[in-house]
């Protein structure tokens, strides 16, 4: 797939997850389109795994440690065949397997998460079980930049550094905002990158809406041999709806219905400027 | 030959946890224990000297162990986490609920030195909590074992269970309560004595003074069952409602504070069955746990062959 398509299927994808947060009335919005980019060259460039591999024990593994951003990743799940786009209609609703948070009820979902600081620890494990079978899979996991305030998260990182998992990807969304406001008001995670240079990781930054450089650095994994790959990526909280960018109000706001046609317009708009 | 229930003394049932596993593990290359600076408390020394690449160390991290055991064991791995009761059932317990239970990874999840085992330590050390909070978490299998047949029977089991078990183990070497050859089934009850006047449903370490008080009651002239609770979750609820229909009070016993624990959950039971038999919850009090020992404890909560035959009979009195 182009970068060109690429691009297409990132807005796309913000069509259908504001749909469907409009839909149910409910959803984290503003998370959902800061990290919709990274899902969208994860599973459509970087990940070997397809709904037919998914039980497969080569697959690469890919762990949401931000659950609350599931409505990106449930419809790029859709979109690689994971199962019907029309499911997603009972997403929030009674009975729905689509909940608020991931789970392993939804094909395609390799981890059960929504309590931050969780995912890291986990794909530590499933990383190290990958070494230890000396299988060539490989592990990413996304966390949400206010995640990193929870102390699992740096005993993982501990861990990851001293088994040298080179298997591991750890993605940062950095969209410096977290639900009360600004992470560096709320408890200051700067100066990050050294943080996490510190604790054993090989850090890289990148622009977390650049398909072209994620990609890139994406493809380059592990960054160096015996150490994890941590990706800083710079985001905008509400990428691509001009009223909800940078704005904490939308962590879980839901468009009215002005709200909601004006966001649609922008983003088709954007759609048929890009479209060759 | 005959066997006496308690009349010999056996080993730490956590060193024969280390030893049953390491022989499982001989077997089983698959067969992982994820520590937390905890394998020399554990007793598994000897194990990380015979299969070394068979033990990952995380340090001192109990939330990273158990995320960490739930990520192996989505691999195929069959993990076992072991770290002090009180630390990894309160620290990780959030790891515990959602990513083992709620995720449904088998983590065989290891509670050392529970109880009131570390004594002196004082409460920070105990745990006495363990088993109310993961009896109101969904999809796990509570075990604690009285003696080192159950806790043999209980490690072979886990291994074979594929959803999240936990058993929980004491330091101090216990009386063997079963003869060798004992049929072992994880929820199903170990009746140790028969008795009609009163059932001692006990658990884990405490199974043993409720025996020793069964046996001073007979010398009063009273007739005690003696059940074995080996297992919290699933409780066998048949053995508990066999106890109030034929003996004419019920006591339950335990290391565990009294609020969630095996007692209560016979109490809700008995009552759910329309059972009204005199009952009484014999455990640790709703206070700050006394400085001691493990058996000084015991003996200042009646939690000793002495005062548990003192509060049986007293029930029965009362009755």
């Amino acid at each position: 797939m182009t970068d060109q398509e690429l691009y297409l299927k990132s807005i796309q994808y913000r069509i259908k997850l504001l749909k469907y947060i409009k839909m149910a009335g409910a959803g984290h919005t503003g998370g959902s389109l800061s990290c919709v980019d990274i899902l969208n060259v994860l599973y459509n460039r970087i990940l070997n795994v397809t709904p037919e591999t998914f039980n497969h024990p080569e697959r690469d593994r890919y762990i949401q440690s931000k659950g609350h951003s599931v409505e990106a990743l449930y419809v790029v799940l859709a979109d690689r065949g994971f199962f019907p786009e029309k499911e997603l209609e009972t997403f929030y609703g009674y009975g729905s397997d689509f909940t608020g948070h991931p789970t392993r009820k939804v094909q395609g979902i390799e981890h059960n998460t929504g309590g931050l600081g969780h995912g890291l620890a986990f794909s530590v494990g499933v990383a190290l079980g990958g070494k230890l079978d000396r299988a060539a899979y490989r592990v990413f996991t996304l966390l949400g930049d206010g995640e990193l305030a929870e102390g699992s998260n740096w005993e993982s990182l501990m861990a990851a550094a001293h088994y040298h998992l080179d298997n591991l990807c750890v993605m940062i969304d950095r969209n410096t905002l977290q639900i009360t406001g600004h992470t560096e008001d709320v408890c200051g995670l700067e100066p990050l990158a050294q943080k996490l240079e510190a604790f054993g990781g090989e850090v890289r930054m990148v622009d977390g809406h650049n398909i072209t450089a994620l990609a890139e650095v994406l493809g380059m994994l592990p960054f160096t041999q015996g150490k994890p790959s941590i990706v800083i990526a710079k985001t905008i909280k509400g990428k691509g709806v001009s009223f909800m960018e940078n704005d904490p109000k939308w962590h879980h706001g839901v468009p009215d219905d002005e709200q909601y046609e004006q966001a649609q317009k922008e983003l088709e708009t954007r759609l048929a400027e890009i479209r060759p | 030959m005959s066997f006496t229930p308690g009349a010999e003394l056996g080993r730490a049932n956590q060193e024969v946890f280390a030893e049953t596993l390491l022989t499982l593990a001989k077997a089983d290359k698959n067969i992982l224990v994820v520590t937390s600076d905890s394998r020399g408390s554990g007793k598994l020394m000897p194990y990380a000297d015979a299969v070394p690449e068979q033990l990952i160390e995380v340090g001192i991290a109990e939330q990273n162990l158990v995320g960490v055991a739930a990520g192996l064991a989505s691999t195929g791995k069959t993990v076992f986490a072991v770290s002090p009761a009180s630390f990894l059932t309160a620290r990780a317990l959030e790891q515990i609920k959602n990513d083992v239970c709620y995720s449904d990874q088998p983590v065989k999840l290891i509670g050392i030195s529970a109880g009131v085992s570390y004594g002196a330590l004082g409460s920070t050390h105990h745990a006495i909590h363990d088993i109310a909070v993961l009896r109101a978490i969904h999809n796990i299998t509570i075990i604690v074992p009285a003696d080192n047949l159950e806790t043999t029977e209980a490690v072979k089991s886990a291994a074979q269970i594929s959803h999240p078990v936990y058993i929980r183990f004491g330091k101090r070497p216990v009386p063997h309560l079963h003869p060798s050859g004992t049929p072992f089934k994880v929820g199903k009850a170990l009746r140790i004595r028969d008795g009609r006047d009163l059932a001692f449903i006990a658990t884990g370490e405490t199974v043993t003074p409720a025996l020793k008080a069964a046996e001073e009651m007979e010398q009063s002239g009273y007739s005690c069952r003696v059940i074995s609770m080996h297992t919290i979750k699933p409780l066998d609820t048949e053995t508990v409602i066999r106890a109030a229909e034929e003996c004419r009070a019920v006591m339950t016993v335990e290391e565990h504070h009294t609020s969630g624990g095996l007692g209560e959950a016979c109490a809700a039971i008995l009552m759910q069955a329309n059972m009204s038999a005199p009952f009484q919850i014999v455990g640790i009090p709703d206070e700050y746990t006394m400085t001691g020992n493990q058996l000084e404890i015991f003996r200042h909560y009646g939690l000793t062959a002495r005062g548990l035959a003192r509060t049986a009979k007293a029930l029965l009195k009362d009755s």
